[in-house]
Parts: structure tokens; sequence; C-alpha cells
């Protein structure tokens, strides 16, 4: 249950550098990284360039920010890589009859499973990882079935209002990113300055406590699942706009880059401890770091899941170093 | 809560459970057994047998190295990509003779369980997120080390996928060795009773003195090592090498078979006849569905509902 304010205001020197660096630390590397990477590539500051990885990073984003809220609650979705393409495929088809069923059919389904994801967690007591471990191969099951296992692709039409979504531009900057700006900050004030949001915080911090206090442990925990579904599901309808299909290879490995972001933002994965803005800082890091490794363009994509193994590793190190510092200090 | 406090019928609901849980798995397979012998053509021939037992073998091999992960309140996400690995590593070193292939493969699965185990013994790392790592990073490696499907044309490794002694394949018969071998590691060794203990309590493990962090590291080496052998055995099936697929969902499966067969994710316990039946269970669901024309996309449905059913039936039995 610590949020950056309620740091005790005796704390050790030691320990303000810890909390500095945990939540600060992926701020700092993305800026270096970006002051190098401006000035190893001349390609890397235009504007389309720019442009491209914001654009590609909004979906990222969305997902990421649904998975912020269940990390903070002290559990895991393994299920939004699928809940994505799901979402990219009912999207597409849906959009045959109008942007309302294009947004809201990947919406009801995508959040309908977080919705059981939620309830086998919080009121049957399942380990997270194993049923969204479940969901998502069941959601994997769902979109092949639907996709005459995975031969068929839906088109959107390319001068529809939906289509716009993905693919217009408002001040010269997509309209995903947009969205996504627009997510993040009703993510952060709902975190931040909401009763629910406090009880995230206290779900994650300690549930037993939180349950004394009278926070509706199960409830917030039904919330958050059910909210990652759904922002899994609008990232993969706003990329099915911007890509103006439904491609049903997308999304595998995508859990792994969402966790990663929240946990390089300064997300603890033990719960009780983190913070939106750090995921999208997250994010960014991740699609700069991308973006170097495509520019230098010897390395494959083999070697680039290399690097984000690594990486991922590292980073939880880092993490868990620091915050173990703190605890004992 | 005691016995004494529950009702006599809640006691003995309790009781079911247990039994269901226990044993529901061999009566699922009897089940499936038994309808597919009254529906499915040919279901009752020597040949279907060897087939099936030939494609469980590697399910069954990850798996067991998965139940030890779980017996230790762990998991190991990385050993479909350990597969991938260990096939990267047996056509690459192939040309320097069939063993020393074998070896090495064996040994890069070991490795990637070094990784693993010192993240989660020594840095503290939950093993979703190592072995989550190490499952991006070592699918990374193996195609890094051979980007695309070869084929492998040996004498020695065709005969071990196809070969068989007294009707009974290979595949099935080493399957059935390493079954037997990690049983008895489980329960008649230090090894498997400080791992039971560690799983049930790491923090009353380290009171009482026992080596955590080398018994967590070598359930991570078990479980690699198994992995790259389950690895090598499918490319001895297949005769190639394919490190884009092969392996592909196998965490899944692999979990799927531990937890239907009775061993509690919670840790402390492993039941390996129950994961060798867990392993046969999937492997007759996936043969009914497709014998009778269902889409495979329905496997993994079913599988799915599988998964969330045993964890269902297994909930109330946690650790104490």
């Amino acid at each position: 249950m610590k949020k950056p304010e309620d740091e005790p205001t005796g704390a050790s020197r030691s320990e303000r550098v810890s909390a500095l660096a945990q939540q600060h630390g992926a701020l700092v590397t993305l800026v270096v990284a970006v002051i190098v990477a401006s000035l190893s590539f001349d390609t890397f500051l235009t504007g389309d360039n720019l442009e491209n990885m914001a654009v590609s990073s909004a979906f990222l984003a969305v997902v990421a920010l649904g998975m912020t809220f269940v990390i903070i609650t002290g559990g895991i979705d393994l299920s939004v890589g699928s809940l994505f393409a799901l979402g990219g495929v009912l999207a597409a088809w849906g959009s045959q009859y109008g942007t309302a069923v294009a947004l809201l059919l990947p919406l009801a389904v995508c959040g309908l499973i977080g919705l059981v994801n939620g309830l086998l967690i919080a009121r049957s007591r399942l380990a997270p990882f194993i049923v969204t471990l479940a969901a998502m191969l069941g959601a994997r099951g769902i979109l092949l079935s639907i996709t005459d296992e995975g031969s068929k692709t839906y088109l959107v039409d390319k001068d529809s209002f939906f289509a716009t979504l993905g693919q217009g531009k408002v001040l010269g900057i997509g309209a995903p990113v947009w969205i996504t700006l627009a997510l993040f900050v009703a993510g952060a004030v709902v975190l931040r300055r909401s009763r629910f949001g406090q009880y995230v915080y206290a779900v994650g911090g300690n549930e037993d406590a939180a349950a004394l206090m009278g926070a509706p442990v199960a409830r917030t925990k039904v919330t958050v699942y059910t909210l990652s579904g759904l922002c899994a599901g609008l990232a993969g309808a706003l990329n099915a706009a911007w890509l103006v299909s439904g491609v049903t290879i997308l999304g595998s490995g995508m859990e792994l880059e969402a966790i990663s972001a929240v946990v390089i933002g300064g997300t603890l994965l033990t719960g009780g401890f983190g913070f939106i803005s750090g995921s999208l800082v997250g994010v960014l890091l991740l699609k700069v770091i991308q973006n170097v490794i495509n520019q230098i363009g010897s390395l494959d994509s083999a070697y680039q899941q290399v690097v984000s193994g690594a990486f991922l590793a590292l980073v939880v190190i880092a993490q868990t170093w620091l915050g173990r510092r703190r605890r004992v200090l | 809560m005691t016995d004494l406090a529950l009702g006599r019928s809640a006691a003995d609901r309790e009781r079911y459970l247990r039994l269901l849980q226990n044993y529901g798995v061999y009566a699922g397979v009897a089940v499936l057994l038994l309808l597919n012998i009254a529906l499915t053509p040919h279901f009752l021939s020597a040949e279907n047998f060897r087939t099936q037992a030939v494609q469980v073998a590697p399910v069954l091999i990850v798996a067991l190295g998965m139940a030890l992960a779980i017996g230790s309140e762990g998991v190991d996400l990385s050993v479909g990509s350990v597969m991938a690995l260990s096939t990267s590593l047996l056509s690459l070193y192939l040309g320097y003779g069939t063993w020393i292939a074998l070896i090495v493969a064996v040994i890069g699965g070991a490795a990637i369980g070094i990784a693993n185990g010192s993240l989660i013994a020594f840095i503290g790392v939950q093993p979703i997120v190592a072995t989550l790592a190490l499952m991006v990073a070592g699918r990374g490696l193996a195609l890094v080390l051979l980007p695309q499907l070869k084929d492998v044309r040996d004498p020695t490794m065709a005969s071990l996928g196809s070969g068989d002694v007294l009707g009974i394949p290979y595949l099935a018969l080493i399957a059935a060795a390493l079954a037997l071998l990690v049983a008895f590691v489980v329960r008649r060794t230090t090894f498997g009773r400080q791992l039971l203990a560690i799983g049930d309590s790491r923090p009353a493990a380290r009171l009482a003195g026992l080596p955590v962090r080398r018994v967590l590291i070598l359930v991570y080496v078990c479980s690699g090592a198994l992995a790259a052998i389950a690895g090598v055995l499918a490319t001895a099936r297949l005769t190639a090498s394919d490190p884009t697929s092969l392996g592909n969902l196998m965490e899944l499966s692999a979990i799927t078979a531990v937890v239907v067969g009775g061993t509690p994710l919670s840790g402390g316990r492993v039941r390996i006849g129950g994961t060798v039946a867990g392993a046969v269970l999937i492997q007759l669901l996936t043969a009914t569905l497709i014998k009778h024309d269902l889409p495979p996309s329905w496997t993994q449905i079913a599988q799915a509902v599988v998964i969330v059913l045993a964890v269902y039936a297994a909930r109330e039995r946690g650790k104490r």
C-alpha cells in the first residue's frame, strides 16, 4: 500500500535513493536511450519514425494499462495476447455492421472473458496465472474456430468511420495515440483519486488487512480482470482499425511485453505498489529499444527475443534488489 | 478448521472431493477409453495404441519435470522453448556424432534450468516471471542457432524415433523409465523429501536448515533436462528439427497433465502416477476430438476447460 506520497518522511537517504531509482529509473533510461538513438541514427528523430513508434506503442500501451491494475492487486493476466488478437478479429468482422458493432462486440466478448477470469480468481480463489493461462488457450481456440482455423481474414472497409479511428490523424498525430493518452489520463485518475483505486492498492498490499478494513476484495479483483480484458479487446479493435484487417496471428508474446512494460515502469510484481505513468514510460522504452534494434538491421527477430527476455530478467533483478533494499534498511 | 468443526456431511463432501482430486484422472482416462472403444472405428488396434503412446511420450516427459517444479511451489513456463533449443543444438552437433549431439542438447536444457533456478533461488524472482523471461529468450536462442526447419538424417535418431522392443516403441519405454525414475526420486531420495518440504513451506524449510537454494536450482535443472530429452525424442519422431514450432504451448499441456493428475499448485505434494494419467488423458482427449473430425481449435478450448475444472476441483485442498 505504498504510493509515492506515502513515503515515510523519516526514510534514510539510501532508502530514498532506492525509491527514486525504482520510480524514475525507467524515465531516465528512456531519456538516455532516446539521446543515444538520435545521435547514432539520423533516421531516429524523423517525423515518420516518431509517428510510427507512437502509433505502434499505443496498442501495447492500452494492454499495459489494464495489466497495471492487475499487477498492483498482486495478480497477473496471461490472456491479454489472445484477447488482443480475438478483439481484432471480432472488430474486423463486426465492422461490416457499423462502427458501434465493431467496437462493442470485442469489448463485450473480451470483457466477458476477463469477467470470468476475475470471478474464478476472486470467488473460487484459483491461482491467477493458471486461470488466465487457460483463458489464453481458450480465447486462442475461439479465435481459430471463428476464422476457419486461422485461414480466413476479415477486412475493414477503408472508408468507414471505424477505419478512421485507427488511420485518422488529429494535429498530425494518429488517432490511436490520442485515444491511448485519454485512457491513460482516465486510468491514472481512477487509480489515484477514486475509492476503487485505493482498494486496488489495498488488495495488493495485504489482502487480509484490506478485507479487515472493509475493502471489497473480491469485487476489486473481478473489476481489475474485467478491466484488463476490456483494455486488451479495445487495443485489438484499434489495431484492426489501423491495419484495416483482423490478423489472427497477432498477440502471441504480447502478455510478456505488457508485463515487461509494467515492471520496467516501477510497478512491483508482488503487488501494492505502482503507477500508471510508469507503464507508459515502460512501453515507450521497449519500443525505442525495438526501434534501435531494427535500425541496426543486422539483428533479426530471433536476437530481439533474446534481448527482450534478457532485458526483462535484468529489470526484474534490479526491481527485486531495490525493493529488498528499501525493506531491509 | 478441523474435521470436528465441520458437520458429518461436510466431512463426507471433503472426502469425496479428495477422492475426486486424487483418482478422478484415472476415472477420466477410463471413461475416454470406453467412449473411444464404443464410438471410434479401429480404436482397438495395436497400431493405434502405438501411435498414441509415441505421441504422449514427449508431453509426459516434460510433465515429469513440471511436476517437480510445481511440487516446489513453482512453475516452469520455459519448457517449450527448451524443447526448441534442444532440437536446434541437436541439429548443430549431429556432425560430431549422434551421442555427442544428444548430450549437448540435454546440457543446453540443463543450462536454461540453471538460469531459471538462479533467478528464483538467489534473486528471489517469482517462478512465473523468471521462466517467462527464459521462455522468450530461449525460443530466440533456438532460432538464432537454427533459423529454420532442418531435416534430421541420422540412422541412430531414426531408429530412436520409430524403433520398438517387443512391439513397444522406444519413446514409450523411455518415457515410462523416466516416470519410474522421477517417482523414485520424489519418494525415496533426500532430494525428493527436501523438494516437498520446500514446496510445503519455504520459510520452514529454511529454518530447518535445508539447502533451499541448491534444491531449487536442481529442481529447475531437472525440469530443463527433461524438457530437452522430450525435445530430442520429438525430433527423432518427426525426423526434423523445427525450432519455430516445436514445443509451442507445451508448458500448458504439461501444467494441465500435472494439475489434472492431482498435484496441487500450492506445492508440497507430487503425484507422478497421476501426472502420467493426466498426460494420457490429454492425449486421448486430443485424439478423440481429431478422430471425430472436430477442428484443432476445439482441442485448445477443451483443454482450457479441463484445466479450469481440475484446478477448481482441487481448490479446497490447498496447503493447510
